[in-house]
């Protein structure tokens, strides 16, 4: 099956069963066991099945490839597309370039990491949220800025920062028009 | 040995890196010839195309500095400490990984080059934790060495002050402290490329990386088989072996421990490097005088145990191929449970662990034989303790190896046959020539003194245990007398058995027993009579380094050549004991082959040679394992088992 179709055919991240996300992979490890050079297509897959790259999936890649744990490990690491970490339900990115930076981007930043109790690059307890940060997303004027998946919030304010999460966290932001609060 | 034994058709190890520039090399000669004259600091050399200008400059006698590169490995041209000048180039090259193509005119030491070797240098010992005074590999270490030779007075870029990583001290055999670690990534090349295990790897880039285990998991997690090779190629302190000599000190200043130690034949031919010695001078009788200077009580020959272990794994073998070629067990007790053909060598504590993770469906092919090591251990606290008449307790069994993974070996649960641990603490060569020195002994001027008894000194077949094929060219000289009833020097000129010498990756032989003569009493009893095995033709292989020993396995699996085999050798380290993870350091394929030397030419001055003929050895089968060679005690003493550990999971 060529790797269109299997990337096309993931189901993302879903709540599916770990048991049944092995299942796929299985499938996807029997096509591509004797295939040179598999490894990354099997890793993308992998990521797109799962949401992240979790260390019992990365073992039966590492077994069924032939290749040694160590190795798999080694190249999950070096590019930053893969990530070992859960994904949240939603990514929440701080804008550190320069204008958001001087307008208050690190304050922002620093209250996000308080308000989810974690640091960059990791995931929320209750997998809702991402914490992850960005050089320049474009909008300097209307720094400091934060994009929360697809939405840009603009002028935000630490004070703001825990009724933005909560509309996420409860569902409520699709009739908001992705434009998040204005600073009133 | 012919391609057609090999899945892959590589004799020896060639790193994949290495393959691809061959054939690159060939494109080029086609056009342009198979020489080429390159200028060096002004000095012109014709080398065949396709040589490095590191290659080329050693040939000159030009010393050009490295830190990544290493001769057992591939390369990787990573640390840039190598950089050149080359002529109507922009950029410094780096000479390790440069293959002279056309003809170039190469700088080694402008000022230039100085300065950006320098600012690698200082760049690196920013980001290296630690004092030198304080390390293993403190007066031996590539960096410290470096800094010297290139006048480093300060710390230009500053330095770490405080540790970044945890040290870790999971793994019975091996220490990693990755801040003393600066990236060339031999560890990685040697635990892959030379060893194909594959623990290490570089994780991460940039700033963030690090060599790290899979999911950063302690050593004694992860599929590490303790062989110690990354040890012996680490230009730093950041990988050592478990150091255990102050437990050691601490039973030799304790009165009421009796301490004995034995020693193993590599040691012997590679402690003389500590010493100012170049390799291949054997030390083994001063180094007695020594021991006995540092207060070890007795000083035992493992040797003697290699005898033990050649008439045990012998009579193990023989009743292996009864069974093969006749389906019939050897006493004819059908609860024997005789194990399969080809019977592998189990003398190699790192290839055990090996074969444990990565092939546990044929750990019924390996010898139930404890190593020598584990041999004399069991013996020392039962036999040796009732003989001298003290309570084992209080015997505290010291061994000198070659080795690290006889760390790991003497700490397994199941090797304490009396109630004891068999060997108390295993010491690498380096760490006893720590000792020697704090003891303030001149080693190489020391007398010469004999072993003590009732071991006494063992033969020559235990002295070559040391070098890879040793095992097999001692079962070779006794089993074929035994049998055969023929002198073995009818056989091979002077008892050398060549076909099973040398460096070559694998080896394969062949003996014709074409009849039976009147067999000793030592092994008659096993057999009714001896007719079954006329005509037989032992089949015999040797594998050393793990990449060759998994070459054997896959050939064996899809049912190869080598399935055939009666007998084959495994050395978990290329070399054989010699290049072993416990000794001297620094390694290289000369090093070794001057060890090797060293070990044959005590073989050769022995008066006894063969195992069968050891005079101490037939009276311990006398006096203690009555029932002789894999008789009830000796079972109880000298046999073990193995735990099949999954592929990838410790």
């Amino acid at each position: 099956m060529p790797f269109s179709t299997y990337l096309a055919k993931c189901p993302g991240r879903d709540e599916a069963d770990e048991e049944v996300l092995l299942a796929q992979l299985d499938e996807v490890l029997a096509d591509y066991k004797d295939v040179p050079g598999a490894l990354i297509p099997v890793l993308q897959i992998t990521q797109a099945i799962f949401g992240y790259l979790p260390e019992t999936a990365l073992k039966k890649i590492a077994l069924a490839l032939d290749k040694p744990y160590s190795e798999v490990a080694g190249v999950v690491g070096f590019y930053s597309y893969f990530t070992t970490v859960p994904r949240g339900k939603h990514l929440v990115r701080v804008c550190l370039g320069t204008a958001c930076y001087v307008r208050g981007g690190k304050e922002v930043l620093a209250a996000l990491k308080e308000l989810l109790r974690i640091e960059v690059g990791e995931t929320s307890s209750d997998r809702m949220f991402s914490l992850d940060v960005g050089r320049c997303f474009g909008a300097c004027g209307l720094a400091p800025v934060i994009m929360i998946d697809d939405d840009v919030h603009q002028r935000v304010r630490p004070g703001q920062l825990p009724k933005i999460l909560e509309r996420y966290r409860s569902g409520s932001t699709s009739d908001d028009n992705g434009n998040g609060e204005s600073d009133k | 040995m012919s391609d057609e034994l090999l899945p892959h058709g590589h004799p020896t190890r060639a790193p994949a890196s290495q393959r691809g520039r061959t054939a690159e090399v060939l494109e080029h000669a086609k056009t342009l010839g198979k020489e080429i004259t390159a200028t060096i600091d002004g000095r012109e050399i014709t080398v065949p195309l396709g040589t490095t200008i590191l290659e080329a400059a050693r040939k000159l006698g030009i010393r050009i500095p490295t830190l990544c590169y290493h001769e057992d490995l591939c390369l990787a041209g990573v640390c840039r400490i190598c950089v050149v000048e080359i002529e109507g180039q922009r950029t410094l090259q780096a000479s390790c990984s440069y293959p002279i193509t056309a003809p170039i005119k190469v700088s080694t030491h402008t000022a230039k080059v100085r300065r950006a070797r320098r600012h690698i240098l200082d760049l690196m010992l920013a980001n290296h934790y630690g004092e030198c005074y304080a390390c293993s590999r403190n007066g031996n270490c590539e960096l410290q060495a470096l800094a010297e030779e290139y006048g480093v007075d300060y710390f230009r870029f500053g330095r770490m002050e405080r540790p970044k990583y945890e040290i870790d001290m999971s793994s019975h055999a091996l220490v990693r402290d990755m801040n003393k670690c600066v990236l060339c990534r031999r560890c990685v090349r040697t635990c892959i490329d030379l060893q194909e295990v594959g623990v290490l790897e570089a994780i991460d880039r940039g700033s963030h990386i690090k060599i790290a285990t899979f999911g950063d998991k302690p050593l004694a997690d992860v599929v590490c088989i303790s062989c110690g090779q990354c040890i012996n190629r680490c230009p730093t302190g950041a990988l050592r072996a478990n150091d255990n000599t102050d437990e050691v000190w601490e039973a030799i200043d304790d009165p009421t421990k009796h301490v004995v130690i034995q020693t193993a034949p590599s040691p012997r031919a590679g402690i003389g490097e500590c010493f100012g010695l170049p390799p291949g001078v054997p030390m083994t009788f001063q180094m007695n005088t020594a021991l006995r200077y540092c207060g070890f009580d007795r000083v035992f020959d493992t040797n003697f145990a290699a005898d033990l272990t050649i008439i045990e794994e012998g009579t193990e073998l023989l009743k292996r191929l009864h069974k093969a070629l006749t389906g019939e067990e050897a006493d004819g007790n059908e609860n024997a449970r005789t194990g399969p053909l080809p019977q592998f060598t189990s003398c190699s504590p790192g290839w055990i662990k090996f074969a444990e993770h990565f092939y546990p469906d044929f750990l019924d092919h390996v010898s139930t034989c404890k190593s020598p090591q584990q041999m004399f251990g069991a013996l020392l606290k039962t036999f040796y303790a009732e003989k001298a008449g003290i309570d084992p307790k209080n015997i505290v069994t010291v061994a000198l190896m070659p080795c690290s993974a006889k760390k790991f070996e003497c700490n397994r649960p199941e090797m304490c046959a009396s109630g004891y641990k068999d060997v108390d603490y295993g010491l690498t060569t380096r760490e006893l020539a720590k000792m020697i020195h704090e003891a303030g002994v001149d080693l190489p001027n020391m007398p010469k003194s004999d072993f003590d008894d009732p071991f006494g000194t063992a033969t020559g077949s235990g002295v070559i245990f040391g070098t890879t094929g040793g095992v097999m060219e001692s079962a070779i000289r006794t089993v074929v007398e035994l049998v055969t009833g023929k002198k073995i020097e009818n056989l091979f000129d002077h008892a050398d058995v060549m076909p099973v010498r040398g460096f070559e990756g694998i080896r394969y032989a062949e003996l014709p027993i074409a009849e039976i003569g009147s067999v000793p009493d030592i092994v008659s009893h096993l057999f009714k009579d001896w007719k079954w095995l006329t005509g037989a033709t032992l089949k015999v292989a040797v594998a050393h380094g793990t990449a060759n020993a998994k070459r054997v396995m896959e050939d064996i699996k899809s049912g190869g050549k080598l399935s055939e085999c009666h007998f084959i050798e495994f050395m978990a380290c290329p070399g054989g004991c010699l290049g072993g993870g416990g000794q001297p350091i620094p390694t290289s394929p000369e090093i070794r082959a001057a060890r090797a030397k060293a070990i044959y030419d005590e073989d050769r001055a022995y008066s006894v040679r063969k195992s069968h003929e050891n005079p101490a050895l037939l009276q311990v089968y006398a006096d203690y394992l009555t029932d002789g060679p894999c008789g009830h005690r000796s079972h109880a003493l000298l046999h073990t088992h193995y735990t099949p550990r999954g592929k990838y999971i410790a």
